[in-house]
């Protein structure tokens, strides 16, 4: 009944094309941003913001970037893990090399630098399709994995392999590293998130965007009304790829303080996102969030109920975990490939209409 | 529309053959469209009609022949070409965007209107905001023009047949052709909607001055339609001619009826 758009008229195509035309929409999208800049910094505990809200709003991150690649443009890719890894270590690189920059720019160059990889790694896409890109991208998992594992220029020459993120600082506070300050980490990830979230949002309403579903949804009629599918894919993976490598870099350098690439960046790391995007809704922003929300929370909750209130067994609640997402990955590809943010659509739409349907 | 053969000639195709592999598909196939007129192709199944479109918009590449638009003569066409120097179409089996709104689909349409980069583009700000409108207005110009104001909305995944052929000569025409290239717009559908169609192809022929090549397999809407008529059959041409002459060509005829075997 709150969600009515009665008396909402749009007189121009200005306010019929905005972001969210529906004003109960925007006051939902202040209410957020106020919670997650203003309320959640004050009333949370180090472990909400270091264990739960960082890892989200990382995978948050990564998981728009393969939606944008894999919801938008349909280009399946299970490389994430490892484009994951060239922005951590390039931006540990970075750090090392020429801190002087700041961090922010830091995490955008890196960001660039697993764009142009990205790029390279989605080049078969031109001549391959569906479950062969996807072995396509494996290979680029595989390869890129190998690689920081076995040339010692990437982590210099450190005896462990492990990169460590040095101290950086912005405006004064430490927000890379171990000792970090939790509450600067948390805005600096949480502003990061809300900007390209924003532009994600608006690349996919605009040309670019619809280039990209066009040829998601029908490549040769793209291809004949003059979308350059060499554009429109290559673009993709670049975009994309930059998002998975920002989220890589903030990873690394922000949430882990220090990582060791099989551990870290492999093939599972791919899948998770990938099941993120899929339990969260493909070609979704807002699914993006949802996934990786599921994806970060759920274990951490069935790990308090069976572990700290059942009193059961950890690897207990690890198989449950394997169980509900494996569960939760057949039902929505079966019932709703669109996932959690259709679900949500579903019911807003219904909600207009409610009581009276017809 | 008797002044049709007063127009310049806009796409000439001379001596095209088509192969797969062993298989023929059009064998030495000339024939000209003239700027404004409603040019139709017909023909049995398997004839080459949709070949001989995917010709003219590239998405075949021809073995011989050449194909001139617009006074500049090519061996074959490139699909990027065809749309960007004004050739516009639709598909037999509907080839929409399904995942996108109506809207999304006529304003892709539209795509190479637009120029912004990704960077404006992410901001939604200056330029791309302005481009976005702007196009927009002549988006909505065309769902008045095909009357699809209540779908703009709706995903075309889950609209009926006939407005989703609606929404796909909508996406044509979001490109402003001046050759648009129907392949069987009326297939399927009952005969309300079918004057439905008609109406606009007549309408989208007089009001824009858009020339228009037309498949489809209802005699009755060729010969009232068409200015001019191609018969093919197996690839080869059999007639080419105004609607009378080819209706009395016992040729075509014959392809159609088939000849008895003594």
């Amino acid at each position: 009944m709150i969600y009515r758009e009665t008396g909402q008229f749009k007189a121009n195509y200005q306010d019929d094309q905005a972001l969210f035309p529906i004003a109960q929409d925007r006051y939902v999208i202040f209410g957020i941003l106020i919670v997650t800049f203003a309320v959640v910094p004050a009333m949370l505990n180090e472990y909400w913001l270091n264990a739960i809200l960082l890892p989200f709003l990382i995978y948050s991150l990564a998981a728009l970037g393969l939606n944008i690649l894999t919801g938008y443009c349909g280009q399946l890719s299970l490389g994430t893990g490892a484009f994951m890894a060239v922005g951590a270590f390039s931006v540990y690189k970075m750090m090392v090399a020429i801190p002087e920059l700041g961090f922010i720019p830091l995490v955008l160059l890196s960001g660039l630098v697993t764009a142009a990889v990205g790029t390279l790694f989605g080049l078969p896409s031109l001549r391959i399709k569906g479950f062969y890109l996807a072995v396509a991208t494996l290979a680029a998992q595989f390869f890129l994995i190998w690689m920081f594992n076995k040339v010692g220029w990437f982590f210099n020459y450190s005896a462990s392999g492990m990169i460590n993120a040095p101290p950086m600082t912005i405006f004064g506070v430490i927000v890379t590293g171990p000792h970090a300050n939790p509450i600067a980490k948390y805005y600096l990830v949480a502003a990061i998130v809300a900007v390209f979230a924003l532009a994600a949002k608006n690349i996919a309403r605009g040309r670019i965007g619809r280039n990209w579903m066009a040829i998601r949804d029908m490549d040769i009629a793209a291809e004949l009304i003059g979308v350059r599918p060499l554009i429109a894919k290559l673009s993709a993976f670049a975009v994309s790829s930059f998002y998975v490598g920002m989220a890589g870099a903030l990873y690394f350098a922000v949430w882990l303080g220090s990582a060791e690439p099989t551990e870290a960046f492999d093939i599972n790391q791919s899948f998770l996102v990938l099941f993120m995007i899929i339990i969260g809704g493909l070609g979704s922003v807002l699914g993006s969030f949802l996934g990786a929300a599921f994806l970060v929370i759920m274990p951490i909750l069935l790990k308090n109920i069976m572990v700290d209130g059942l009193g059961t067994d950890t690897s207990l609640a690890k198989h449950f975990e394997f169980i509900i997402v494996g569960v939760m990955i057949i039902g929505f590809l079966i019932v709703e490939p669109h996932g959690l943010a259709r679900l949500w659509r579903i019911a807003k739409e219904k909600l207009r209409l409610w009581p009276f349907p017809y | 529309m008797s002044e049709s053969g007063l127009a310049e000639v806009i796409l000439a195709v001379e001596n095209i053959s088509l192969s797969f592999g062993v298989m023929k598909v059009l064998d030495n196939i000339s024939f000209d469209i003239r700027r404004g007129e409603i040019r139709s192709i017909i023909g049995p199944n398997g004839a080459g009609k949709s070949s001989m479109l995917n010709v003219i918009n590239g998405f075949y590449h021809p073995q011989q022949g050449s194909i001139t638009f617009k006074g500049a003569t090519r061996r074959q066409m490139a699909p990027q070409v065809a749309a960007s120097q004004g050739i516009a179409r639709t598909f037999q089996n509907i080839a929409l965007f399904k995942g996108m709104s109506t809207l999304d689909n006529i304003m892709t349409g539209r795509n190479l209107k637009m120029k912004t980069n990704l960077f404006w583009q992410a901001l939604h700000i200056g330029p791309a905001r302005a481009e976005e409108l702007e196009n927009r207005e002549a988006a909505e110009k065309i769902i008045d023009f095909l009357d699809i104001q209540a779908i703009r909305k709706k995903p075309v995944g889950k609209l009926p047949y006939g407005l989703q052929k609606r929404v796909e000569l909508g996406r044509a025409l979001a490109a402003e052709p001046e050759l648009l290239l129907l392949d069987e717009p009326m297939a399927g559908m009952n005969s309300e909607e079918k004057e439905d169609m008609c109406r606009f192809v007549l309408d989208v022929n007089s009001e824009f001055g858009t020339t228009i090549a037309l498949i489809e397999h209802d005699m009755g809407v060729v010969m009232d339609l068409s200015d001019r008529v191609l018969v093919l059959d197996y690839g080869k041409q059999l007639a080419d001619d105004v609607p009378d002459k080819v209706r009395a060509n016992q040729k075509v005829i014959d392809a159609y009826l088939g000849v008895p075997h003594e």
